[in-house]
């Protein structure tokens, strides 16, 4: 199982580091979809482990969740968009002066 | 079912397709990383999902890997191409770094967070693998969807509520509330009666040499109309000059002989209208006299259009 496990955390690294190395919000967006299915990942790998399907619920229940945020946050894109004319995240700066 | 994935440890043909799988889940996922363009990044993550749900399949989740290739590859990211197209496709990250530090910062955050897990994952000390079939038997999607209403209701219904606040939330963002009245056909039309311009706008090229539609149109003095190339097409900056084209017509074809008996394209000039030279064009050929027994060439507008651009 621990292959399964270190794949899960590779993924969830990759996301992160996009979070934090990207510009753009839409990419910023994808990262955080990535860390939710390696985040799925670990709970289906460790609902074999254990033989308890309480993983696979939950990982479905993430993605539930996943896709309303994802209608949610691209909403917000949109709308970032229509404002500023622009989607890279340095230059949503109103609250700051 | 298979009766060699009764036991939760992996099989060496389980082993095969991971090794397979895993590295393309990797590399396509590093591309949200390291790829220029967002559209890019989309693809790859399409990738990484893909591979994720084969892997699903290999660990005894079919429902889930459907549910993976249905929910994210199917519905998140053609969602996240759509609003790409809606912001523009060829927006792409600039490589500079606006906090200075910052991806250096990354990238030590990243080794940690590999470190912190790794040293988690390889200092725990896991029972042997159990499986999921040995204590469930029958097709995977009944029993997830049993667990699902049977055992988790209450979360179920919070995930229902959860989907229709995100539904009635996106309308809202996208909501654009209209600033000004809305003008009906009848104003439109009164408008455009009381303008300048009554019959239709000049489509591009017309008389241009080229009928194009980055080409202007060019109006009887032989000047360009610029609005008749398309807004778009304006606005990338793709409309193209008149007087290249000119040249180009010039230096490929001979212009025909002028048929006397053909009408002429050239203004006729009024002759109650004094004939006032125009500062937007020092070079255009006199136009000619009806009088005179044998006229030179009538003006081409090309020929006009490269002189006054001259």
């Amino acid at each position: 199982m621990t292959p399964y496990i270190v794949l899960s955390t590779v993924l969830f690294v990759i996301g992160a580091v996009t979070v934090l190395v990207r510009r753009g919000a839409i990419v910023v967006f994808m990262g955080i979809e990535l860390m939710l299915n390696a985040a799925n990942l670990a709970f289906v790998t460790f609902a074999r482990q254990h033989g308890d399907l309480s993983g696979q619920v939950i990982a479905f229940f993430v993605m539930v969740v996943a896709a309303a945020e994802v209608v949610v946050g691209l909403a917000i894109i949109v709308a970032l968009f229509r404002a500023r004319r622009t989607v890279s995240v340095d230059d949503e700066n109103l609250l700051r002066h | 079912m298979t009766p060699d994935l009764a036991s939760g440890a992996m099989s060496s043909a389980e082993m095969i397709l991971f090794w397979v799988v895993a590295p393309i889940a990797v590399i396509s996922a590093s591309a949200l990383i390291f790829a220029r363009r967002a559209v890019t990044a989309a693809v790859c993550l399409v990738a990484t999902m893909v591979c994720l749900a084969v892997l699903y399949v290999a660990l005894d989740a079919p429902f889930l890997a459907m549910a993976q290739v249905v929910v994210y590859t199917g519905a998140v990211m053609m969602l996240f191409v759509f609003v790409l197209m809606l912001v523009g496709v060829d927006v792409s990250d600039s490589a500079r770094e606006t906090i200075r530090g910052q991806r250096m910062a990354t990238i030590v955050f990243g080794i940690g967070l590999v470190a912190v897990f790794g040293g988690a994952i390889f200092r725990a000390v896991l029972p042997a693998p159990v499986g999921i079939r040995q204590e469930q038997s029958g097709n995977n999607p009944e029993h997830v969807a049993s667990m699902i209403f049977a055992d988790y209701p209450f979360t179920l219904e919070l995930v229902g509520v959860l989907l229709i606040a995100a539904a009635l939330g996106a309308v809202v963002m996208t909501h654009r509330t209209r600033l000004t009245p809305r003008r009906t056909q009848r104003e439109r039309s009164k408008e455009r009666v009381r303008s300048s311009q009554v019959t239709p706008y000049p489509a591009p090229g017309v008389y241009a040499g080229r009928n194009a539609t980055d080409v202007p149109a060019v109006d009887a003095e032989g000047r360009a109309i610029e609005t008749s190339v398309p807004d778009a097409i304006r606005a990338r900056g793709q409309a193209r000059q008149l007087t290249g084209i000119a040249h180009l017509e010039i230096e490929s074809a001979e212009p025909p002989e002028p048929d006397p008996d053909a009408p002429s394209r050239a203004p006729e000039p009024d002759p109650d209208i004094p004939d006032i030279p125009d500062p937007d064009l020092p070079d255009v050929p006199d136009v000619p006299d009806p009088q005179v027994p044998d006229p030179p060439d009538p003006p081409d507008p090309e020929d006009a259009e490269e002189g006054s651009a001259t």
